[in-house]
């Protein structure tokens, strides 16, 4: 037997407690997250803490290593998959608690485009980050993202494009937001395999994220840019 | 390995030390004035005459292998489009067109049956299983096969599990084929394999490819490190590069790739000199770059295995820097579980 056995996760002290749940979301282990976040709220911690110190704080290793070539899709998809064990556990509580919002993001793969791999990696990172996400899936037409901004009201717009074939298309979207008037009502922040950063810029988007970790990052960034401008 | 000399490739890889394959599909078909969100596949029927010119684009240029339009030819892809049904009857006509270009050439001239990825993340990562990737790689190499493609040729695949799947479909549809995979994300796939990574798979496949390899990625330079990571592990199977021009920049509603055909015919030569032996280009490469490239492998000397240095000196930097061949990359968190 691995020494997986000697662990046992209600004898550890709260911070020992973490720091293990950092590993354990590290190595995609969903009953070892599920059974760490039931033992805090036992404790007494409330769940946005449970969230944001647990899960956030492990989520985040696991952005760097990704953003750093040390972990790969794979490792990500089990860790977030683990993650999201978690969250199932927290969300009605936090619903309950009315904890702080981060932020909501309205996501989607441009029209023509199947890939949703990248899109679902940021999706699951923005909620690791405490994000509401909601998720258009692929081939996105114009104005599916522009009723989904109606209704959603979020503070951020994702599009994502894997294909040199589809990639244009976000341009398409950003200059009919353009022309309706509501572009600065929203960040918009574009990603995929064949973008760089000066495609961002030429397409009007507000920045290209080359990956889910640095999505994360940049959208904290400008999240609370526009919230200092609301409150100054 | 005794290889199979019924195959139009492998005669061809028997005769000559370096080949040279196409460009860019999607790059080319939007000069033509496909459209952003269009099946490119559609045009196989719509538009036969511009998917011939983009294949005589080609071998004008001195290719002496092309791929068909079919990279997005299998049913999960045209499903986007409504179009799952016609898989057969789209990569058919793919090949068909590509048959009837390659066998005008006056010389040989492969038509590679391009068979891209699924888009899907396989099991039990995702939801496709192993047995419906073969299926769907399988149909599509059925219609390549009855238009008359030479090889099948499958392209910037990130996953082990899918470059597998499509090894099995060629084994059923009798087919030779070639296999490469995209290295963009710190010099690994998508799913974090090594070049050594693929060289040892391929060694193990139950229906080796004819050749094996890296396309598109990040940039030339990126593609030619991985390059040399396959020649370092001595596989004798022949070695596919097919980079992109530079990176693309967007002006005025256009993509653009900025790498010159000067910077590409360097690629060529390098890629050469790193070991391989089907040397083409991928996104952004014109039939311009191309002229450039086969200008450069025939009036250029075979030059001693580059270093990366020189590659970097000569192609631009790279996008990370350990490939995760050196053992010098970053290292995994410890964790008490896996000791």
């Amino acid at each position: 037997m691995s020494d997986q056995d000697d662990i046992i996760l209600s004898e550890l002290n709260d911070e020992e407690l973490v720091e293990q749940m950092f590993d354990d979301l590290y190595d995609g282990l969903k009953e070892e997250i599920e059974e760490g976040v039931e033992i805090l709220l036992e404790r007494g911690w409330t769940p946005y803490r449970v969230l944001t110190e647990a899960l956030v704080g492990g989520m985040t290793v696991v952005g760097r290593d990704f953003r750093d070539g040390i972990l790969f899709v794979p490792e990500v998809l089990l860790a977030a998959n683990a993650m999201k064990g978690g969250m199932a556990i927290l969300k009605p509580l936090l619903a309950e608690t009315g904890a702080p919002r981060v932020g909501k993001m309205v996501i989607g793969t441009v029209k023509g485009d199947i890939h949703d791999i990248g899109k679902n990696l940021v999706s699951m990172m923005m909620e690791g980050a405490g994000f509401e996400v909601v998720d258009l899936g692929i081939n996105n037409a114009v104005e599916k993202y522009l009723e989904a901004l109606e209704t959603e009201k979020p503070d951020i717009l994702g599009m994502s494009a894997l294909l040199t074939t589809t990639m244009p298309y976000m341009k398409t979207v950003i200059d009919t937001m353009v022309e309706q008037g509501i572009r600065d009502d929203y960040i918009v922040l574009v990603g995929g395999a064949p973008l760089n950063e000066e495609f961002g810029r030429a397409i009007g988007a507000d920045a290209y994220c080359r990956d889910a970790a640095v999505a994360v990052d940049t959208a904290k960034a400008f999240v609370a840019r526009k919230h200092n401008q609301m409150n100054a | 390995m005794v290889r199979d000399m019924t195959n139009a490739l492998s005669r061809l890889l028997e005769t000559r030390d370096w080949l040279m394959a196409d460009g860019a599909t999607g790059t080319n078909l939007f000069n033509m004035g496909l459209s952003s969100g269009d099946a490119p596949e559609m045009w196989n029927v719509e538009h036969p005459e511009k998917i011939k010119a983009l294949y005589a684009g080609a071998v004008d240029a001195g290719s002496d292998l092309f791929l068909t339009n079919s990279f997005g030819g299998n049913a999960s892809r045209l499903k986007l489009h409504g179009a799952e049904g016609r898989v057969r009857e789209l990569n058919r006509i793919a090949a068909e067109l590509g048959r009837e270009v390659a066998d005008a050439a006056g010389r040989p001239v492969i038509v590679a049956g391009s068979v891209g990825p699924t888009g899907e993340i396989m099991a039990p990562m995702g939801s496709l299983t192993h047995e419906l990737a073969v299926e769907m790689f399988h149909e599509q190499a059925e219609g390549l096969k009855e238009g008359g493609a030479d090889v099948l040729w499958v392209e910037t695949i990130s996953a082990v599990e899918e470059y597998k799947a499509a090894a099995e479909a060629a084994k059923l549809a009798g087919m030779a084929w070639c296999g490469t995979m995209s290295f963009d994300t710190a010099g690994r796939t998508m799913m974090g394999i090594t070049s050594a990574d693929l060289a040892k798979v391929i060694d193990k496949l139950d229906h080796p490819p004819l050749a094996f390899g890296a396309n598109c990625g990040v940039g030339a330079a990126d593609l030619l490190r991985t390059v040399l990571g396959f020649a370092a592990t001595g596989s004798q199977t022949p070695i596919i590069a097919k980079g992109n021009a530079g990176i693309p920049k967007y002006h005025d509603g256009h993509i653009h790739y900025d790498g010159t055909p000067s910077l590409m015919g360097d690629y060529a030569v390098l890629a050469r000199d790193c070991g391989a032996t089907i040397i083409g280009g991928c996104c952004g490469t014109t039939p311009e770059h191309l002229r450039a490239m086969k200008e450069a492998l025939e009036t250029r000397p075979r030059g001693d295995r580059p270093t990366l240095d020189e590659i970097a000196a000569k192609l631009g930097g790279f996008s990370s820097t350990s490939d995760g061949t050196d053992g010098d990359g970053p290292e995994r968190r410890k964790s008490r579980r896996r000791g």
